[in-house]
């Protein structure tokens, strides 16, 4: 593999910068798109198959300014339709390329409060960088320019400094909203509540916080130091956070209005029941969600074997059902336990993959095996309950479905076997069942989902709003912040108009 | 929050803890369990029922046996200290209603959960008769309390140590015989005791209530890791449960599932007993 390290990335870009940066008032767009797409610098594969440190390391400066310059400043400006909280990316981007760092985190945080994480884990190539022109010119969306990488970047760089400052609060209210769920959405909503004098209590039915992004996203990808830094952000705000408190549970939701004196509630619980395919074998020892096995080896930190008391379980040879994210994840996480093959097994095609594109890059770099157009049909134990094998069916694709991708379908007497000792199920999350099933006037649609008005969030309960994945259905960190942002200008102005 | 009030040894691997716990004493009914953590870093989240409550002095009664390295770190701690996490309460809470007569099974440790169920049934109305067993009669718990509450009370050990010398299905199957047969039975303990106490009712038709112990992360729904087969269908211990129709549930499916970790847990746990690395 012809892996290039940090330094020579770095070193390339600094040249390439001395050659550029004397001539770059007079280039046109056309010697804008000449300038070199700048590679992530990555941690080795080889080495971070077994580590749980980042993969991707950062651009330098010198490789975001290149980057930046690659932009050619469109009047349209078609990126920032394709991000859902709207950032004026074209303008942090110019700060970028003039190298005037500061500048560009103002210019985002305008938009967006959580871009160290959103310039990591968003699905740039399906949003932001899908319409780029510089993309489009170059016929490679590949060769889009890198948003996220540069909003990583601009956010890092701040970190780094430290010159974060928490967020102004105004002078308090004496009013107080309940934040339920301590996820993307929830982190959101606290603080732009709390930005208008309001008190805000944090309530988190685990006993850390950060939602998806601590217990799931692993922290190869999305460190825990960043997830903590926005926690903190919150804490020097005043925000109040309370962990192990299952609201529905230890406190009923309207309870938190009836008889808690909150004046607004904000239910940010995300996605939760893992699905599971219904097939012969899935209770089998070895058959995990991938839920269950990210959250054993993230917030339980069973990752630490030596240290942690939470169990993970042995593997050697694992199959992943599911072509998302979550797959992605559960799939590095069995190689980085020591797993010595990690099958992905997906019904479709490399194309129809809902996973952001470089995961998959990466994944297959540490050497995961894809199995496309496959799909398990039942799980074989051996005399103890344990997973042995996995019996799968091959697919082809058909016509298109509902969703507009071609509908796999399966090949008759296909079956074959693949030899296994666990399972991880990543094929989706229903909705989180407790803040429904205690809450009986709470209107939620058929799969559990809360039915909110779309301008507002706000649930047919007065006084209550909800986001996130709750509302949407396993959705995205970026989707879930911007529900977050519209609740909480809903709930601020709930407020001021009762004022 | 979390300290330890009061802390007592039931038996040799049984102890009592009260621990200040307001708003889930507010809140908990019979059935509901708690899970905690001892350390909020490295450690496990494990289940615990809760046994009591006070909403007066905000505490919950936890009883527990030490079985592993989360258990024996609990055991560890004394009064006064507190718990780094508790959260709950968790679960469905028991059906309670009039039914008439009721067979309450204890086994071991089971005891413990069925105490709070048999307390409430008795308020109900209900003609409560107590069956409590364990292996030898130093591991027999809260008897004196049970006694209190039962209308009918018996009490066997596996070995005649003390009571009968019997296994609690034998009583079981006459209270059954009897006419007219309970209403129905409640049996909570150690995950065979429960499949056989169905066994054992199920040509009687009673229906008969079991409460699960399945390994448990999140307790919220979350995970699907304590998974069960109940009748066709796939059920989540934590929010579905705990309590389900025992002529319904895949014992031998829970009981293997139970031993996932075994190999590793029971390696840890000599560890910390023998002090090695
Ligand atoms: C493994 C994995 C990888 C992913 N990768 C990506 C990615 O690369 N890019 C991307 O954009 N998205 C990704 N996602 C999706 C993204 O993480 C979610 O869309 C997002 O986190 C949803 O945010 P949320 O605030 O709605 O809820 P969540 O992040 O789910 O947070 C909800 C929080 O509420 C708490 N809670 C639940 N019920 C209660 C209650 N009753 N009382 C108190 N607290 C409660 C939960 O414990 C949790 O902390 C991934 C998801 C997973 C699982
Ligand atoms: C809803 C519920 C309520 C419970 N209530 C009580 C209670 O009131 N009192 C009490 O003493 N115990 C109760 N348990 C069981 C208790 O949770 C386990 O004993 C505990 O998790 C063991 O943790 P450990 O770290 O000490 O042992 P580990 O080191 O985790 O395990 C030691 C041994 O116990 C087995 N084991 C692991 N988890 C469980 C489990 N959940 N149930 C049974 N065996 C297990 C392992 O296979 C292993 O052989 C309850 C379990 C559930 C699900
Ligand atoms: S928030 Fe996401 S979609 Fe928006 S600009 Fe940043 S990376 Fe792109
Ligand atoms: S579409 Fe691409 S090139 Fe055009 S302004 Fe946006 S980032 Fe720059
Ligand atoms: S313990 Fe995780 S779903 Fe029940």
């Amino acid at each position: 593999m012809n892996h290039k390290t940090e330094t020579e990335l770095h070193n390339q870009a600094v040249k390439d910068l001395a050659e550029v940066l004397p001539k770059i008032a007079q280039y046109k767009a056309k010697d804008r798109l000449k300038i070199p797409a700048q590679d992530m610098p990555c941690q080795d594969p080889v080495v971070r198959r077994s580590n749980l440190n980042e993969v991707a390391l950062g651009y330098t400066l010198e490789q975001a300014r290149l980057e930046a310059m690659r932009c050619i400043q469109c009047k349209n400006k078609p990126c920032i339709a394709g991000c859902p909280v709207e950032i004026d990316i074209p303008r942090f981007v110019q700060h970028v390329a003039e190298g005037d760092i500061q500048k560009a985190i103002d210019a985002i945080k305008e938009f967006s409060l959580l871009p160290a994480i959103c310039g990591r884990v968003c699905p740039q190539e399906t949003q932001c960088q899908l319409t780029c022109t510089t993309g489009k010119s170059l016929k490679d969306i590949d060769k889009a320019v890198a948003i996220g990488r540069l909003e990583r970047f601009v956010a890092d760089w701040e970190r780094t400094q430290g010159t974060i400052k928490a967020p102004l609060v105004k002078t308090e209210t004496g009013r107080k909203v309940a934040v339920v769920g301590s996820g993307p959405a929830g982190l959101v909503v606290a603080a732009d509540v709390r930005r208008e004098g309001h008190k805000v209590v944090l309530f988190e039915a685990f006993h850390k916080t950060g939602g998806v992004m601590r217990y799931g996203i692993p922290e190869f990808r999305l460190p825990n130091e960043i997830v903590d830094q926005e926690i903190d952000t919150l804490k020097k705000m005043g925000v109040e956070i309370k962990t192990n408190f299952v609201v529905g549970r230890t406190r009923k939701l309207t309870d938190l209005l009836d008889k808690d004196g909150f004046d607004a509630v904000f239910v940010g619980t995300g996605a939760g029941l893992p699905m599971f395919m219904g097939i012969e074998g899935e209770n089998l020892i070895g058959v995990f969600s991938a839920n269950e096995y990210l959250t054993r080896a993230n917030l339980m930190r069973a990752f630490d074997r030596d240290n942690a008391d939470t169990p993970m379980y042995y593997s050697k040879y694992v199959a992943v059902l599911g072509g998302g994210n979550v797959a992605m994840d559960a799939a590095r996480m069995a190689k980085r336990l020591g797993a010595k093959e990690v099958y992905v097994v997906y019904r479709r095609t490399e194309v129809e993959m809902p996973a952001r594109k470089e995961e998959v890059a990466h994944a297959k770099e540490e050497g995961i095996h894809f199995y496309f157009l496959q799909n398990a049909k039942r799980i074989l134990g051996d005399d103890k309950g344990r997973v042995r094998a996995m019996e799968c069916l091959r697919y082809e694709l058909g016509e298109p479905d509902s969703s507009g991708r071609r509908r796999p379908v399966v090949i008759e007497g296909s079956e074959f076997t693949l030899d296994v000792d666990t399972v991880i199920v990543a094929i989706g999350n229903g909705s989180n069942p407790l803040i429904g099933q205690t809450t009986p006037n709470l209107n939620v649609n058929k799969w559990g989902n809360i039915i909110v008005d779309k301008e507002t969030q706000k649930t047919n309960i007065n006084r209550i709003y909800a986001g996130g994945d709750i509302v949407l259905g396993a959705a995205t960190v970026i989707l879930a912040m911007g529900e977050g942002r519209r609740a909480a200008a809903a709930i601020n102005k709930l407020l001021a108009g009762a004022g | 929050m979390n300290q330890i009030t009061l802390k007592k040894q039931l038996s040799t691997d049984v102890f009592l803890m009260k621990v200040r716990a307001p708003l889930i004493a507010e809140e908990r009914k019979a059935g509901q369990f708690i899970m905690l953590q001892v350390d909020d870093d490295f450690g496990e989240r494990i289940p615990l029922t809760i046994a009591d409550a006070s909403e007066k002095d905000g505490t919950i009664t936890l009883i527990f046996q030490v079985v592993g390295k989360t258990t024996s770190d609990l055991a560890a701690l004394s009064e006064g200290e507190a718990i780094p996490s508790v959260v709950g309460p968790l679960g469905k809470p028991t059906h309670i209603e009039k039914f008439g007569t009721v067979v309450c099974v204890g086994g071991g440790i089971g005891v413990a959960p069925l105490h709070p169920i048999a307390q409430a049934l008795k308020k109900a109305g209900n003609h409560v008769i107590t069956i409590i067993g364990a292996r030898t009669k130093n591991l027999l718990i809260l008897e004196d309390e049970m006694r209190a509450i039962a209308d009918e009370f018996i009490v066997c050990t596996d070995d005649g140590s003390y009571g009968r010398k019997a296994l609690v299905t034998v009583p079981l199957k006459e209270v059954c015989e009897k006419n007219p047969k309970p209403a129905m039975a409640i049996a909570i303990g150690p995950p065979v005791m429960m499949k056989f106490c169905a066994e054992t009712t199920r040509p009687y038709k009673v229906f008969t209530q079991v409460s699960l112990n399945t390994i448990m992360v999140d307790g919220t729904g979350m995970c699907g890791g304590c998974r069960v087969n109940v009748g066709d269908k796939v059920k989540f211990v934590c929010v579905d449960g705990p309590e389900f129709d025992g002529h319904l549930v895949d014992f031998d499916n829970m009981i293997s599932r139970l031993s996932s970790y075994k190999d590793i847990e029971t390696k840890k746990h000599r560890c910390k007993l023998e002090g090695c690395k």
